[in-house]
C-alpha cells in the first residue's frame, strides 16, 4: 500500500442520479463525491438503498432506464467518463481497467456459455488476444484465483460449480486485463461464512499483488476492517463521513457512523446488547431538506434542517455533520443491567 | 428500491372505483380503447344482429345479384357492402356473422376452460401418481395432430355448429391444464399456503381462499388470448366446410362462398374476412393492454421507457448535455 | 443419451397409441364407415357385403386387434378415392407438404430474428411498437383469408405470380408468405420478450462491465440465450404446422401436400386415406419432437437428458 501516487485514478464530482417511477422522482445519488489514488483501498458501506450499488454502477457507465446521470462527473485519471467522447473512453476503460464484481455469483455468469469463454471473451476483447492465446491466460487467471485443475473447469458451466467458485471466476474475469481499479460490490453477501472469508482473503492478496485499487462496497462493517485503508459512510443518497478505517472505528464523528458502528456485533464485546437505529432511513422521492439523518438522530438540532458540507473534523476525516463527533448515544447499559 | 415505494398505490380490480379507474386509464391507451370499443360493438352486433341488420341476411334476390358496394359506379347505399352471388346483403350478413363468431369463442373457452381448470386444479392438488397421469395424457394429446383430427372427427360425426364447438373444445382444453397446475404448484410452495395447509385448513378451503384469486387474473389474460384461437379456427373450419353449414351465417364461410368471384366481386371476401381481422386484433389490443395494466411491474417498466424516450426527444432541441453512458 | 431417446420413443409411441384409440374410437364406434364410404343409395347387400370385406361385422374387439395389427405393419388399406394404397398416396404428397412448410417457417425464422431483436434494443421506442402492433396485426389475419387477398392483388390484378399449383419458385412465394404471416408474428413478439428480459439480467450487466460492444452484448450474449424459448416455438410452430394449418393454406392455393389430400379425402369420403395422413402426421410429430428435445440439450447445458 506504499506505492500510492499523487494523481487520483477515480474522481466522482458532485455526481446526482435518478430514477423515473411512476410515484415520482427517485433522487438515488444526491452529490457524491469520491477519490481514490493508485494501490488504494476504499470501502463503501451503507444500508441497503443508500446509493452504494447507484455509485459503483454509476463508475461502470451501468446506469440505465429508469435511472440516469443528472449532474457531476465522473473522471478517469483526469479526464471526463460522460462529457464529450468520454463515453466512447469509458467503454474501452471498462473492463480493461476498472472492473467490477456483482453480489451475486448465481446469477452474474452466463448460464449457456462456459466459465472459460466468458473470460476469454474479455481477453479478446480488449487485448485482441487469437481464441488460443486467450486459452492460456484463461487457464493461468483460473490458477491465480485459486481454482483447482484449471483445464477441467474452464470447460464448464456455471450451473457445475459451487457458489464460491463461481465468485472466483467473476474475480478471474475481473482481473483479466490486470485494471488499475476492481469495485467489488458486496462480493461476498451471498456466499457461505466460510466462503465469504475466502473470498476476501483472494481480494486482499491480489491487491497486493497487482497493486489494485479496490473499491469495497458493503453493509458488513465487519468485512471493512481487515481490508480497506479507508472508509466512506453513505447515507441515503449521500456520504456522510470520509476517514481512515481505523480512526472512523475509534471515533466515528457522525451520529449515523456512531449508530452504526454500535448495532454491528463484536467478538470482543460481549457486554454490550447490539442496539439498532430507530426508525428508518428516509424516502428518496423527497428526501428531507439539511441532514437526512435529523429525524433518527438523536442529537438534532435546528440548524440540521440545513444541509451540513462534508467538513474536515479533525487530520484524516470528514463529516458531514454540525455537531460532529459529539457522543450520539449513551455506552449501551451493560447487559445485566438490562435483564434486571 | 423503487418498486417496492409505488406498487401499493395501484388498486386491485374489484375494490369501489375500479371500474371508473379502468375507464380513466383506458383513456391514456388509444390501442386499448379502439379493441375495447370493438368488443363492446361486437357484443351489441351480436346481440341485436336481427334489429340492426338492413336486411335478412339469408334473403336471397336474383335481380340484385353482385352489386358492388355503395362508392363505386354501380353500387347503391341500399347495399353499403354490395351484395353477393344470391343477391344477399353483405353488410348483413356480416352484422349476422358477430353472433356465431362470438357464440363459439364463448362456448369453447369456458368449456375447454372448466375442463382444464378441472384438471389443472386435481393435479396441482392431488400430486403423485395423479398428476404425473393426469399431465402424461396432456403431454400426449398435445402431441397429436390436432386439425388433422378434427377434420377426421368432423368428416365421420357430421359438421355442425355443435359438433365443431364440442371438438375444438375437447382438443383446446390441455392448456389450461397446464398453467392452472403450475400456479397451484407454485403457490403451494408459497409459505401462506404452506402455513394453511399445516394448521388443517381443508383442501375446499385452501383452493377457494388462496388458489382461486391467484388464478383469475392469468385465466382470464388466457382465455383472452384462446378466444381469439377459437375465432379464427371457427372461420377457418366453417370456410373448409367442416363448421357452420349453411343456411346459418359465419364470416369464414362467406369468405368460402365468395372465393370463386374473387375475379369479379372483391368484397365478398373482403368484408367478412377484415370483419374477422378487425374483430381479433381488437380482442388481441385489449388483451395487452389489460396485460400491461395490470401488471405493476410491467407499468413501471412501461413509465421508464416513456420518460427515456421524452428525454430523448427533448434532447435532440437542447444543448448536448452529459449523456447517461450507455453502450 | 441412449436411454433418453429410447424413453423418448417409448412416449412417441403412447402418442400413437392415443392416436390410435381416439381413431378407432370416432371412426368405428361413434361413427359409421359403411354410411360415410358408402354412396346414400347403396342397397343394404352392398352395404354387408362392404362391412364383410372390412371386417366391421366382427366383435368391436376383434375389430381394434386387427386395427392395431394393420397399423403396425404399415398397412393403411387402400384409398378408395385414388384406387391404390393409401401410404403410397401419403408418400406422394408429404414432400410438397414438407417443402411448403421448409419455405413458409424459413421465411418466418428470418424475418423474426432481427425484427424481435430490434425492436428488444429500446423497448417502447418507435421500433418496438412498430413490431408489437405489426404482431397483433399479424395474428389476427385469418390464413385462409390472407391467402385470398395476396391471390386478388399480386396473381389477379398484377398478375406478377401464379394464382395457385405447384411448379418452380413462382409458386412457392404466396403460400409460404401466407403460411409464415402467423408463424412471424408469434416468433418475432416471442423473440422481442425474450431479448428484452435476457437484457434484464444480471448476466448481461456482467457482460456490459467487461465493456463488450453492445452487438456482442446482444448477439454474443442475450439473443443466444432467447435462442431456447425461440427454439421452442419455432419446433411448436413446425409441428402444429404439421398437424393441419397447411390444411387451410393448401386448400386456398391448390397446393398438393398432404393438407389438400386429407380435404380432398373427406370430399371423396375416403376415410382409409384420411387415417393414413393422420398417422403419417402423428409419426412425423413424435419425430420432431425428439429432435427438438436433442437440440435444446445442444443448446442448453443445463438440460439433463435423463
Amino acid at each position: 500500500m506504499d506505492a500510492i501516487s499523487d494523481m487520483p485514478l477515480l474522481e466522482v464530482e458532485r455526481l446526482c442520479v435518478e430514477f423515473d417511477t411512476r410515484a415520482g422522482v427517485v433522487h438515488g445519488l444526491r452529490g457524491v463525491d469520491l477519490s481514490i489514488r493508485r494501490g488504494e483501498t476504499l470501502a463503501i458501506v451503507g444500508e441497503s438503498g443508500s446509493g452504494k450499488s447507484v455509485t459503483a454502477q454509476a463508475v461502470m457507465g451501468l446506469i440505465d432506464v429508469p435511472g440516469r446521470i443528472v449532474s457531476g462527473d465522473i473522471k478517469w485519471k483526469g479526464q471526463s467518463l460522460l462529457t464529450g467522447d468520454g463515453p466512447k473512453r469509458a467503454r474501452e476503460i471498462r473492463g480493461k481497467e476498472v472492473s467490477l464484481i456483482f453480489q451475486d455469483p448465481m446469477t452474474s455468469l452466463n448460464p449457456l456459455l462456459t466459465v472459460g469463454a466468458q473470460i476469454a471473451e474479455v481477453l479478446q476483447r480488449h487485448l485482441g488476444m487469437t481464441k488460443t492465446q486467450a486459452r492460456t491466460r484463461v487457464l493461468e487467471l483460473l490458477e491465480a484465483v485459486g481454482i483447482p485443475a484449471p483445464p477441467r473447469r474452464a470447460n464448464q458451466y456455471p450451473h457445475e460449480l459451487s457458489g464460491g467458485m463461481r465468485q472466483r471466476i467473476m474475480i478471474a474475469m475481473a482481473i483479466a486485463c490486470e485494471p488499475q481499479l476492481l469495485i467489488a460490490d458486496e462480493p461476498t453477501t451471498a456466499l457461505d461464512v466460510t466462503i465469504q472469508a475466502q473470498v476476501l482473503e483472494l481480494i486482499a492478496g491480489l491487491q497486493e499483488t497487482l497493486n489494485l485499487s479496490v473499491i469495497l462496497i458493503t453493509h458488513d462493517l465487519g468485512v471493512v476492517a481487515g481490508l480497506c485503508r479507508r472508509v466512506a459512510v453513505m447515507y441515503a443518497g449521500r456520504i456522510v463521513e470520509m476517514g481512515l478505517a481505523d480512526d472512523l472505528f475509534e471515533r466515528p464523528s457522525h451520529p449515523y457512523t456512531q449508530g452504526l458502528i454500535r448495532s454491528t456485533p463484536r467478538l470482543d464485546d460481549r457486554m454490550n446488547r447490539l442496539i439498532a437505529i430507530e426508525g428508518s432511513p428516509p424516502s428518496l422521492l423527497s428526501p428531507p431538506v439539511g441532514c437526512s439523518f435529523r429525524a433518527r438522530c438523536p442529537i438534532a438540532v435546528e440548524r440540521c434542517t440545513e444541509q451540513p458540507p462534508l467538513a474536515v473534523v479533525h487530520p484524516g476525516a470528514s463529516a458531514a455533520c454540525w455537531r460532529p463527533s459529539v457522543p450520539a448515544w449513551q455506552e449501551s447499559p451493560p447487559l445485566e443491567a438490562a435483564l434486571t | 428500491m423503487a418498486a417496492s415505494t409505488t406498487t401499493s398505490s395501484t388498486p386491485s380490480p374489484g375494490q369501489p372505483g375500479a371500474l371508473r379507474n379502468f375507464f380513466t386509464e383506458l383513456r391514456y391507451d388509444k390501442a386499448g380503447l379502439f379493441g375495447f370499443s370493438v368488443i363492446v360493438l361486437l357484443i351489441l352486433m351480436a346481440i341485436f344482429g336481427p334489429l340492426i341488420t338492413p336486411y335478412d341476411p339469408a334473403a336471397q334476390s336474383v335481380v340484385a345479384r353482385l352489386k358492388p358496394p355503395a362508392w363505386l359506379p354501380g353500387g347503391s347505399w341500399a347495399h353499403i357492402f354490395g351484395t353477393d352471388h344470391l343477391g344477399r346483403d353483405v353488410f348483413s350478413r356480416v352484422i349476422a356473422g358477430a353472433r356465431i363468431s362470438l357464440i363459439a369463442g364463448v362456448s369453447v373457452v369456458l368449456l375447454a376452460g372448466a375442463f382444464g381448470v378441472l384438471v389443472g386444479l386435481v393435479a396441482g392438488f392431488r400430486g403423485g401418481r395423479t398428476d404425473s397421469v393426469l399431465m402424461r395424457i396432456v403431454d400426449i394429446q398435445v402431441a397429436f395432430p390436432g386439425l388433422l383430427m378434427i377434420l377426421l372427427i368432423v368428416s365421420v360425426v357430421g359438421p355442425g355448429l355443435v359438433t365443431m364447438i364440442v371438438v375444438l373444445a375437447i382438443t383446446n382444453w390441455m392448456i389450461y391444464a397446464r398453467v392452472v397446475r403450475g400456479i397451484v404448484l407454485s403457490l403451494r410452495q408459497t409459505p401462506y399456503v404452506e402455513a394453511a395447509e399445516m394448521i388443517g385448513c381443508k383442501p375446499g378451503r385452501v383452493i377457494f381462499r388462496h388458489i382461486l384469486p391467484n388464478l383469475t387474473s392469468p385465466l382470464l389474460t388466457l382465455g383472452i388470448l384462446e378466444f381469439t384461437n377459437v375465432v379464427l379456427a371457427e372461420a377457418a373450419m366453417s370456410f373448409l366446410g367442416l363448421g357452420v353449414q349453411p343456411p346459418a351465417t359465419s364470416w369464414g364461410l362467406d369468405v368460402a362462398n365468395g372465393k370463386d368471384y374473387i375475379f369479379v366481386a372483391w368484397w365478398l371476401i373482403t368484408f367478412p374476412g377484415m370483419a374477422i381481422s378487425i374483430t381479433v386484433l381488437s380482442i388481441n389490443l385489449f388483451a395487452n393492454w389489460m396485460r400491461v395494466t395490470t401488471d405493476p411491474q410491467e407499468r413501471e417498466k412501461r413509465f421508464a421507457r416513456a420518460k427515456a424516450a421524452e428525454r430523448r426527444r427533448g434532447k435532440r432541441h437542447d444543448a448536448p448535455a452529459p449523456a447517461p453512458v450507455e453502450a | 443419451m441412449g436411454a433418453f431417446i429410447l424413453r423418448r420413443i417409448f412416449q412417441g409411441f403412447l402418442v400413437v397409441l392415443g392416436v390410435t384409440i381416439v381413431v378407432f374410437v370416432a371412426t368405428r364406434l361413434v361413427g359409421d364407415p359403411a354410411k360415410v364410404m358408402l354412396p346414400l343409395s347403396a342397397t343394404d347387400e352392398q352395404r354387408a357385403a362392404f362391412e364383410h370385406k372390412f371386417g366391421l361385422d366382427r366383435p368391436i374387439a376383434d375389430q381394434f386387434v386387427t386395427f392395431v395389427g394393420d397399423l403396425a405393419t404399415f398397412d393403411f388399406g387402400e384409398s378408395m378415392w385414388q384406387r391404390r394404397p393409401a401410404m403410397d398416396v401419403v408418400a406422394g404428397r408429404l414432400p410438397n407438404t414438407l417443402k411448403l412448410i421448409a419455405a413458409g417457417l424459413g421465411l418466418a425464422i428470418i424475418l423474426a430474428l432481427p425484427l424481435g431483436a430490434i425492436a428488444a434494443i429500446r423497448p417502447g421506442g418507435i421500433a418496438d411498437r412498430i413490431t408489437v402492433f405489426g404482431g397483433l396485426f399479424g395474428l389476427s389475419l385469418p390464413q385462409f383469408w390472407l391467402g385470398l387477398l395476396l391471390i386478388m392483388l399480386v396473381a389477379v390484378k398484377w398478375r406478377l405470380l401464379p394464382t395457385s399449383g405447384y411448379g418452380g419458385w413462382q409458386y412457392f412465394i404466396l403460400p409460404a408468405i401466407t403460411l409464415a404471416v402467423p408463424a412471424t408474428a408469434r416468433l418475432m413478439m416471442l423473440v422481442r420478450s425474450s431479448v428484452i428480459d435476457e437484457l434484464n439480467q444480471q448476466y448481461v450487466r456482467t457482460a456490459r462491465a467487461k465493456g463488450l460492444r453492445f452487438s456482442q452484448v446482444l448477439f454474443g450474449h442475450a439473443l443466444r440465450n432467447a435462442m431456447v424459448p425461440f427454439i421452442t416455438l419455432a419446433g411448436w410452430e413446425f409441428i402444429s404446422a404439421l398437424a393441419g394449418y397447411t390444411v387451410v393454406v393448401e386448400t386456398v392455393f391448390a397446393w398438393p401436400g398432404l393438407g389438400l389430400t386429407a380435404m380432398q379425402a373427406i370430399r371423396h369420403s375416403d376415410l382409409f386415406l384420411l387415417q393414413a395422413i393422420v398417422f403419417t402426421v402423428a409419426i412425423g410429430i413424435v419425430l420432431v419432437n425428439i429432435t427438438l428435445d436433442v437440440i435444446y440439450k445442444l443448446i442448453d447445458p443445463r438440460i439433463k437428458l435423463a
